[in-house]
């Protein structure tokens, strides 16, 4: 038994976590929050220049080839300093599809530009507040063009490259597209974490090409948010962690009726729950990571599983962080709600809680084998 | 990051599975371990007797045990793959959980050569079952609050008092016993730590009869019972210290499977109609099985985290505490849920007429004892706090007072 990462990549996670603490502390956070910049951009350039970017994407594409594995760890460390980069949008998302679907020439043109940062990629599914239904995707891809409207768009303002979900001809097809070209038009969007930015994406007959064969869009959809739910968990858990040591922190060093309030157990067990459940969506979180690393056939079951732990630890995390600061947890001055808007950002972005449950059942159904 | 046995792992696996293969027969599919199930009965124990006997001649008994107390002097990690693989094979299970899991330990850790010579050995072969006697009607999560009386006559101790929730005391040879031999002392300094046969007279046992009907308890009178001083473990006023050593491998020893769980409420859910058809379609069943299925995922994994240390030779932490606190509460809620499911059929236990013979009914009435037993769940989201988080302990009014000046409640 061998459930855990090897000592260099503990060493990587180590090295990730005091590069972040010295150049994103929460300062760095707050300048995005309430600056005008939609990103940090010295940091993206930074950890692209560190080799995080391409830390997944093979070194025939430029990357540095370190498998999932390290991505995995490294999602952690930028899930727990908030990191206010595009990095899950253009790594997890395009890069893990082009990787996934893309033909020989896609995977030559982009794989190499996304590892070096150079180019920002996206997924472009949503398409308003409603779940996206692959079947019923109104932006269309026909004749090579793209038309329609895809919104919130992860990172959508400041992206060269998406990856977009759209009805051609023989169905659902994910079809990838040059957002620097014409036909397309991106607004801002105001989300509830103006720490990660989101936009409106109209299509006016944008060119683009197809991503892996016409008519499988649905089922590479999935298989692309699978592999994104398991590296967006550990952002996740690593959040949630984060969160759980600021509201101990804060427990031991406030003072209420002359003791600290980490003495009492209505904190105390709160925060034992918080931990509990932290601890059960790390432990999902490692067997995604398993799973994902070795292309398992568990992977779908064991991607809804971390991504449903992990959704439900972060929020709780991040919320019971807030209860236990007492009134000025709800401060803007206080940092707690920097985590409480991206958890509740992170357990929509790849579709909601209630979404992956049903998917894990239907998945579990499937197999028709005892648990 | 990988599943695999280490050579030596599997090496000694295949020892486990061949021994087994010989000396056991495969546990049916479905038929489940039930909680501490058949100690009370005399022909179950004499079937686990005999069955420890093989395990000691095969050297399967204490696994972890130094070579020095009899055992093979192996791994923690072994002792998980012994169970692992144990699990397949119908054989009985619990009766030498308490003794060779807590006691024993305590005392070969603080009793003589002597000692570990005349009783290690035979509970190992299993010829002789152990209890413990902690507990008190006023001493239970505040376990130190213990008011059972020893006092010092001649070369023997009198033994004077009342202990509760002893498993097994009725049929069992010997116990480990806390007592308070110093009431003018601090709470925890005037504790003494003793072994005794149980068949020593003025002893009375009481079974305790649960809300599931079982009997898995006893309350233990004593009345002038009179323990020789060669039998006290530990100094005098020391018994606190004592204690720990059997505590601390408590956790150890509670646990395994404690009633009907997700895939017995999955496989209800296939089979039970409601409404317009099974129970699995239905998306508010759905949504409780995801969360059920999400939670026992984490534990197993959580569990092979933990598996993971002990391979490597490092202790896990209290975060060990973490499997029950989340699944005993778990079982009770799924317990309840399933009987729901069955509407107003639910409330039958006859296993004839019940699905699954009645495993979520009787869940649901032995499920709150996993709750409190081995530490309750408020005593186990102490612990993580305590010794995970680091918080600080609650503000404590009996660390300076003589015992016999601390407040005493009606209860």
């Amino acid at each position: 038994m061998n459930f855990d990462f090897s000592d260099d990549l503990k060493a990587l996670r180590d090295e990730a976590r005091r590069f972040l603490r010295e150049r994103c502390p929460m300062t760095a956070v707050r300048r995005i929050l309430e600056g005008p910049a939609p990103y940090d951009l010295g940091l993206w350039k930074e950890i692209a220049a560190l080799g995080w970017t391409g830390a997944a994407i093979p070194e025939a594409f430029g990357g540095a080839g370190l498998g999932h594995l390290g991505l995995c760890v490294l999602a952690e460390e930028l899930g727990s300093a908030l990191a206010p980069t595009p990095f899950s949008s253009s790594i997890y998302l395009a890069a893990e599809a082009i990787m996934l679907a893309g033909s020989p020439a896609q995977k030559q043109t982009w794989l190499p530009k996304l590892a070096s940062g150079e180019v920002i990629g996206t997924l472009a599914g949503a398409e308003g507040p409603a779940k996206v239904d692959p079947r019923k995707l109104r932006t269309s891809f026909r004749g090579g063009t793209l038309t329609g409207e895809k919104l919130p768009v992860p990172d959508g303002d400041v992206a060269d490259l998406a990856v977009v979900a759209a009805q051609a001809e023989r169905g659902p097809t994910l079809a990838l597209v040059d957002l620097k070209g014409r036909g397309v038009v991106r607004q801002p969007l105001e989300t509830i974490d103006p720490t990660r930015s989101h936009a409106r994406i109209v299509f006016d007959g944008a060119a683009a090409e197809a991503l892996g064969e016409a008519g499988t869009g649905e089922a590479l959809l999935r298989r692309v948010e699978e592999r994104a739910a398991v590296l967006f968990a550990f952002e996740q858990v690593g959040g949630a962690q984060r969160s759980l040591e600021m509201a101990r922190d804060y427990a031991l060093q406030r003072y209420a009726f002359a003791r600290p309030i980490g003495s009492f157990q209505a904190i105390k067990h709160k925060l034992a729950d918080v931990y509990v459940a932290t601890e059960l969506a790390r432990a999902n979180a490692y067997y995604g990571a398993w799973a994902l690393s070795s292309n398992a056939a568990e992977l779908p079951v064991a991607a809804a599983a971390a991504r449903i732990s992990a959704n439900e630890a972060y929020f709780l995390a991040a919320k019971e962080n807030i209860q236990v600061h007492g009134g000025m947890g709800f401060t803007w001055e206080f940092d707690c709600h920097l985590h409480y808007r991206r958890a509740k950002l992170l357990a929509l972005a790849l579709g909601s809680t209630r979404r992956w449950k049903e998917r894990l059942i239907l998945e579990l159904e499937a197999a028709n084998a005892p648990l | 990051m990988d599943f695999e046995d280490t050579p030596r792992e599997a090496e000694f696996r295949a020892g486990v599975r061949a021994f087994l293969g010989k000396a056991a027969k495969p546990r049916a599919p479905g038929t489940g371990m039930v909680y501490r199930a058949g100690n009370e009965d005399p022909a179950f124990r004499a079937q686990a007797k005999a069955w420890q006997a093989s395990k000691a001649e095969a050297g399967y008994a204490g696994i972890t045990w130094p070579t020095h107390w009899g055992g093979r002097g192996g791994t923690p990690i072994q002792q998980v793959i012994y169970d692992q693989e144990e699990a397949n094979y119908a054989v009985p299970r619990g009766l030498f959980d308490i003794g060779l899991g807590m006691c024993i330990p305590t005392l070969c850790t603080w009793g003589t050569q002597e000692h570990r010579d005349r009783f290690a050995g035979r509970a190992l072969r299993g010829e002789e079952i152990w209890c413990q006697l902690f507990s008190e009607p006023a001493a239970g999560s505040d376990l130190a609050g213990l008011r059972t009386r020893a006092e010092a006559d001649g070369s023997d101790w009198v033994i004077n008092g009342e202990k509760i929730w002893t498993s097994g005391a009725h049929y069992c040879d010997y116990g480990v016993l806390l007592t308070r031999s110093d009431f003018s002392a601090k709470k925890h300094d005037g504790l003494t730590y003793f072994f005794l046969d149980m068949k020593s007279p003025g002893i009375e046992i009481r079974p305790i009869k649960q809300m599931s009907g079982a009997s898995h308890f006893n309350q233990v009178f004593f009345k002038d019972v009179r323990v020789p001083d060669s039998q006290r473990l530990g100094a005098v006023g020391q018994g606190w210290k004592v204690a720990l050593t059997t505590l601390m491998n408590e956790r150890y020893t509670i646990g395994g499977r404690m009633g009907a769980g997700v895939e017995d409420v999955f496989e209800l859910a296939r089979r039970l109609e409601i409404g317009d058809g099974p129970a699995l379609k239905n998306g508010a069943v759905r949504d409780k099985l995801a969360d059920w299925y999400v939670a026992s995922q984490g534990l197993k994994y959580a569990n092979f985290r933990t598996m993971t240390a002990l391979s490597r030779g490092e202790t896990p932490g209290p975060e060990a505490s973490l499997g029950k606190l989340v699944n005993a509460s778990m079982l009770q809620t799924i317990a309840a849920f399933a009987m729901d499911l069955m509407d107003e059929g639910g409330v039958l236990c006859d296993p004839e007429l019940a699905p699954l013979a009645a495993a979520f009914q009787q869940t649901l009435l032995t499920s709150p004892a996993s709750r409190i037993a081995g530490g309750s769940d408020e005593i186990m989201r102490n612990i993580i706090a305590e010794r995970v988080l680091g918080l600080p302990a609650e503000v404590r009014l009996d660390k300076t007072l003589p015992f016999n000046q601390l407040p005493t409640g009606k209860r």
